[in-house]
C-alpha cells in the first residue's frame, strides 16, 4: 500500500465523562484509499471516538485531523468532507428512493444537474433503475444498506465512517457490501468502520482493538497474527477483550 | 415429548403484500437447545411472537407444552420466559430493581429460584445498585437473560440476544445457554452464523421460510457441492476472476481467504490454478464447509455469477 | 397482594428518578396557580386613564377627585385635549379616555342635564367592557350625590351586592378552573404516558406474556397518580385560602371527595388513551390538545359557556373540567351542600364508569 496523505491523524485524543475517561490519549494515522478496520469490545470507547472524529463531540484533550482540518475548532469544514452511515440512522424510510437521492444530494451539497447525472448513475449501478419511485421501507435490508452507503458517499467525500454497517443482513448480501466498500476504497475514498464479524476484520487493510478507551493493538491482520502467534482476529480480540478491566461498563 | 411444535404457521402484513412467516412447520425437542438462523427479516421474530402467544398466525397451529398458543394463552405464559429483540428492561431501575420486579410479574421471588440464575447472576452482583441503563450490552444482555429465567420457565425464548454485542460477550453468552441447556428448553434466534454449531438442532430461516432443518453437522454434510479456500495477492481482482469462470456456482471474502463453491467435480484443484495463473501467491485448500457456507449455498443456489 | 405493593413501588421510583416527571407533578401546578392567581386575573386595578376637563369648575373637580380616588383608576396628568388623548391611547399609555364638557357645573345645575363621554380601547372588549362600567358607576355615585343635595322627589336607585365575592377577584374564578385543569392534565396524561412507556420501551412484551393480569398493571399505575394528585389538591387549595385569600365555604370533606372523584374520571381517560395509543409522544400531544384547550376553552372558567354558540355548549357538556368547575365553585365558594351538585357528581361518576368501561374493552391482551 502506498502511504499518501494521512486523511485522519488522531494525537493523543481523549475524551472524559466526569471521572470516566471513554477514551484515554489514542494515536493512530489512517491514510489516503486505506481501509481501517476499529474494532473494539462493547463499552471499550470505539462510538465515543467515532463521535469525536465525525465532529459531532470535542475532545476533552488531545487533538486530531480528518481530511486535514482539526475536528474541534473547524468541524464545519469536517464535516463537509467526511460522509458517515450508521446501522440505526440513514434513510428515511417513508420516503421513496429517489426522493431520499435527492435529499440527502441536497444535504451534501450537490448541484441539481449533477445530482440528476449522479442519481441516474447510481441508480444503474445499484440495479434500482426500476424502484425509483419505491418507498425504502418496501426495500429488502441489503438492498437499503446499499443505498445508505451510495449516498454516504454521493458527494465523494475523502473518508466515509461506517458504524457497524453489515448488522443483521444475510451472508450474501454482506459480502456484497463489502464488495462496495473495496470499490470505493480503490476510488480513493478512505473507509473508516466498525464492526463486531471478525471475518470483516480480516477485509481490512489494517485494524486498531479498543480496550479500555485504548488502542491495545493496531496493524495490518497478517502482522497481528505474526505478533499475537494466533491464527485468527477472533482469537486475538478476545485474548485482548478478555483481558478489560471494564467489566462493567 | 416435543416442547413445541409449529404446523404449518403463516402469518402475513398489509393485507398479504407481505410474508412474514410461510407455511413454517417444526418441532423441537424436550431440553433440546435449537436455534433459528437467519438475517433479519427472515421470519425469526414474528415466530417467536407467535410461539410467546404475543400474536395471532393467519392460519396454522401451534403447541407450546401441548397447550394451544390460541386458546391456552394463559397457561402458557405462565410456563414460559420470554427476552424480546429490542432492548427490554427497565433502564432507570438497578440491576436488583429489575430482576426482583420480573420474579414478581411472575408471582415468585429472586429467593426461590436463585439456583437457576445463580451462574449468571454473580457476575452481575458486582453492580447490582447500577441502573440497567448504565450497563454494558453484555452485562444487559446477562442481565436481561436472568429476569428471562427467574421463574423458572419450561421453555425459553430468546430473540437475538447477541445482537450488536461484541464477540467475547457473545461467546460468554452462549457459555451459559449451554450450561442451562440440560434443565431447560431454549429456542434462540441469531443472525450470527458462527453461533449455529453452539445448537443441537438449527432451522435455516430465509425470507419466512425454513430452508433446512438438521442438526448442525447434518446440515454440513448434506453440502454436496466442492468447496475450495483460496487466497491470493490480489484479493479483490481474485473475485472477479473467479466469478468469470464458468460453472462458479458462489465465490465469497470468508476472512483472508475466498470461499469458491462449485458442482462436485466441476472443477479440479489444478484446473483451478492454470485458469487463475495469472494471479501471484495463489493458495488452493480444500475445506469442509461451515454453516454459513451452507446458509449462502441454500439461499443462492444457481446464480452462477 | 405482594404484586400490586412492588408493582406500585416501581411506579414510584420510576417518577421520583425523572427530573422531568417531578418539575410537571409538583413544581408546575404551584406555577400554574400562582401565574393565574397573581399575574392573569381580569380584575382592573390602577388601570391609567386621562380626564380631558374642558369645564374646569367645581363639578369637573369633584368627579375628577372621585375617579382619581377610586383604587381603579391612576390618572394620568399631562392630557389636555381630545387629540391628545387619541395618542395616547394609541400609544397603548391609557385604556380610557373621560371627557367632562365645558360650563359642566353650570349645565348640571341650571339645565339639569350633561353629557361626560367615555373614550375606550377596544382592542380588548372585555377590559373596555369593565372599565366602561366601573367609570360609569363612579359616576352615578356622584350623580346621586348631587341629586340627594336637590331632594328629587321621585329617584330609582339601583343598589348592588356582589354575592359570594364581594371584591370581585378573579382568583374565586381562576383557583377552581385551574386546579380543574391541573388535575385533568397530571392524571391523565401522566398516566397515560405511563402506560404508553412500557410499550415504548418494549417491557409491554415481556408484562403481556406473563402471567400477570392487566388489573394489576393497570391499578398499579394508576395509584401513584391518585396520591400525587391529591398531594396536589392539598398545595393548591393551601395556596387558594392562604395566599389568594380564597375562602373554603362548603364542607372541605364534600371538596376533597369531589376532586378525588374528578381524579379518578382524569386517570380513567388517561387509561383509556393508552390502550389506544402507542408512543408517548402521541399519547403528549393527544393529553396536551385534546384535554388541556378544550378544558380552557370550554370549561366555563375562560369565557363564559352561556355566551357560546349553541353547538359550543352542547359541546362544553363532554368536557368533565366543566362539571367540576360547577362543583368546587358551589361547595367552595358558594357554600352548597351535596344536594346542590349531585347532578354533577353523578355526571362525572357516569363519565369514569364510561372511560374504565372502554379501557377495559380496549386492552388488548396480546401486542398490536
Amino acid at each position: 500500500m502506498q502511504h499518501t496523505e494521512q486523511v485522519i491523524q488522531a494525537v493523543n485524543l481523549t475524551k472524559r465523562f466526569g471521572e470516566f475517561t471513554a477514551v484515554d490519549h489514542i494515536n493512530f494515522t489512517v491514510h489516503q484509499g486505506e481501509v481501517f478496520g476499529f474494532l473494539g469490545a462493547n463499552g471499550a470507547g470505539k462510538t465515543t471516538a467515532m463521535k469525536m472524529l465525525i465532529g459531532i463531540s470535542t475532545p476533552t484533550e488531545g487533538s486530531a485531523t480528518v481530511a486535514g482540518f482539526d475536528i474541534a475548532t473547524q468541524s464545519e469544514s469536517v464535516k463537509q468532507r467526511i460522509g458517515y452511515m450508521s446501522q440505526k440512522f440513514s434513510l428515511y424510510e417513508d420516503i421513496p428512493v429517489m426522493e431520499n437521492i435527492r435529499f440527502f444530494g441536497g444535504i451534501y451539497g450537490l448541484r441539481s444537474k449533477e445530482l440528476k447525472t449522479k442519481a441516474a448513475a447510481l441508480l444503474e449501478t445499484l440495479e434500482m433503475g426500476s424502484h425509483a419511485k419505491t418507498l425504502v421501507r418496501d426495500l429488502p435490508l441489503g438492498w437499503k444498506q446499499k443505498l445508505a452507503f451510495s449516498l454516504a458517499i454521493i458527494h465523494e467525500p475523502k473518508i466515509v465512517f461506517l458504524d457497524e454497517p453489515t448488522g443483521g443482513v444475510d451472508p450474501i448480501t454482506r459480502r456484497k457490501f463489502w464488495e462496495l466498500i473495496y470499490a470505493a476504497a480503490a476510488r480513493g475514498i478512505t473507509v473508516f468502520v466498525t464492526t463486531h464479524y471478525m471475518d470483516e476484520a480480516e477485509y481490512c487493510n489494517r485494524i486498531s482493538i479498543m480496550v479500555d478507551g485504548r488502542i491495545a493493538a493496531m496493524d495490518t491482520p497478517a502482522n497481528l497474527k505474526t505478533q499475537f502467534q494466533s491464527t485468527s482476529i477472533d482469537a486475538i480480540f478476545t485474548q485482548l477483550a478478555r483481558g478489560a478491566q471494564r467489566s462493567g461498563d | 415429548m416435543s416442547a413445541v411444535i409449529v404446523e404449518h404457521i403463516t402469518k402475513t402484513f398489509n393485507k398479504g403484500k407481505i410474508k412474514a412467516l410461510d407455511n413454517v412447520s417444526f418441532s423441537v425437542q424436550e431440553g433440546e437447545l435449537f436455534g433459528l438462523i437467519g438475517p433479519d427479516g427472515a421470519g425469526k421474530t414474528s415466530l417467536f411472537r407467535i410461539l410467546t402467544t404475543l400474536w395471532l398466525a393467519d392460519s396454522g397451529k401451534a403447541e407450546v407444552k401441548g397447550l394451544d398458543v390460541v386458546q391456552d394463552y394463559k397457561a402458557i405464559r405462565k410456563r414460559i420466559g420470554y427476552m424480546p429483540g429490542k432492548f427490554s428492561l427497565y433502564q432507570d431501575l438497578t440491576v436488583e430493581e429489575n430482576l426482583s420486579f420480573f420474579a414478581t410479574l411472575f408471582n415468585t421471588t429472586i429467593r426461590e429460584n436463585y439456583d437457576l440464575v445463580k451462574d449468571i447472576y454473580v457476575q452481575l452482583e458486582p453492580f447490582k445498585d447500577r441502573k440497567a441503563g448504565k450497563l454494558s450490552g453484555g452485562m444487559k444482555q446477562k442481565l436481561a437473560l436472568c429476569c428471562a429465567l427467574i421463574h423458572k420457565p419450561d421453555v425459553l425464548f430468546l430473540d437475538e440476544p447477541t445482537t450488536g454485542v461484541d464477540p467475547v460477550s457473545r461467546k460468554e453468552f452462549w457459555e451459559m445457554l449451554r450450561r442451562l441447556q440440560s434443565r431447560i428448553t431454549i429456542i434462540v434466534s441469531t443472525p450470527y452464523m458462527d453461533e449455529a454449531t453452539l445448537c443441537d438442532r438449527i432451522a435455516l430461516m430465509q425470507d419466512g421460510r425454513i430452508m433446512q432443518l438438521d442438526t448442525p453437522e447434518g446440515i454440513v454434510r448434506s453440502f454436496n457441492d466442492t468447496l475450495l479456500s483460496i487466497r491470493g495477492n490480489d484479493m479483490f481482482g481474485l473475485i472477479g476472476a473467479i466469478r468469470a469462470l464458468p460453472e462458479i456456482s458462489g465465490c465469497y471474502a470468508f476472512g483472508e481467504s475466498l470461499h469458491v463453491r462449485f458442482p462436485a467435480d466441476a472443477w479440479t484443484e489444478t484446473g483451478l490454478r492454470s485458469a487463475l495463473e495469472q494471479f501471484s501467491g495463489l493458495v488452493i485448500e480444500p475445506i469442509t464447509p461451515g454453516i454459513e457456507d451452507c446458509f449462502m449455498a441454500l439461499i443462492e443456489p444457481h446464480a452462477a455469477h | 397482594m405482594r404484586q400490586y405493593g412492588v408493582f406500585i413501588r416501581k411506579e414510584f421510583k420510576h417518577i421520583f428518578r425523572d427530573k422531568r416527571s417531578l418539575i410537571i407533578l409538583f413544581a408546575l401546578p404551584i406555577a400554574q396557580i400562582l401565574i393565574f392567581g397573581f399575574a392573569l386575573t381580569n380584575e382592573i386595578k390602577n388601570t391609567h386613564i386621562a380626564v380631558i376637563d374642558m369645564a374646569h369648575d367645581a363639578a369637573s373637580q369633584s368627579l375628577t377627585d372621585r375617579l382619581e380616588a377610586s383604587r381603579y383608576f391612576e390618572l394620568t396628568g399631562d392630557i389636555h385635549s381630545v387629540a391628545d388623548a387619541d395618542a395616547a391611547l394609541l400609544a397603548d399609555k391609557i385604556k380610557m379616555a373621560i371627557v367632562i364638557p365645558a360650563d359642566f357645573n353650570n349645565s348640571l345645575m341650571h339645565g339639569h342635564a350633561s353629557q361626560v363621554q367615555l373614550i375606550t380601547d377596544a382592542t380588548d372588549p372585555n377590559t373596555a367592557t369593565t372599565l366602561q362600567l366601573y367609570a360609569s358607576a363612579i359616576i352615578r355615585d356622584f350623580q346621586s350625590d348631587i341629586n340627594d343635595q336637590f331632594k328629587l322627589p321621585y329617584s330609582l336607585h339601583t343598589e348592588v351586592r356582589m354575592m359570594y365575592n364581594p371584591q370581585l377577584k378573579g382568583a374565586y374564578l381562576f383557583v377552581p378552573g385551574v386546579m380543574g385543569m391541573i388535575l385533568l392534565l397530571i392524571s391523565a396524561m401522566m398516566t397515560s404516558i405511563a402506560i404508553v412507556r412500557e410499550k415504548e420501551i418494549n417491557t409491554m412484551e415481556i408484562i403481556l406474556a406473563s402471567p400477570l393480569r392487566p388489573i394489576v398493571l393497570i391499578l398499579s399505575k394508576a395509584v401513584p397518580y391518585i396520591v400525587i394528585s391529591m398531594v396536589n389538591v392539598t398545595t393548591i387549595l393551601l395556596i387558594g385560602v392562604f395566599i389568594l385569600g380564597l375562602p373554603v365555604a362548603g364542607n372541605i370533606f364534600l371538596l376533597i371527595g369531589v376532586c378525588l372523584l374528578f381524579i379518578l374520571t382524569a386517570i380513567a381517560l388517561g387509561l383509556m388513551i393508552s390502550n389506544i395509543i402507542d408512543s408517548q409522544q402521541t399519547a403528549m400531544f393527544i393529553s396536551l390538545m385534546g384535554l388541556m384547550l378544550p378544558t380552557l376553552i370550554l370549561s366555563g372558567f375562560m369565557f363564559p359557556i352561556e355566551n357560546m354558540p349553541v353547538p359550543m355548549q352542547v359541546l362544553s357538556n363532554i368536557v368533565p373540567t366543566k362539571w367540576f368547575f360547577i362543583i368546587v365553585k358551589d361547595v367552595m365558594i358558594k357554600g352548597l351542600g351535596f344536594a346542590s351538585i349531585w347532578r354533577e357528581v353523578l355526571i362525572l361518576a357516569g363519565m369514569t364508569a364510561f372511560f374504565l368501561f372502554v379501557s377495559y374493552r380496549k386492552f388488548k391482551i396480546r401486542l398490536a
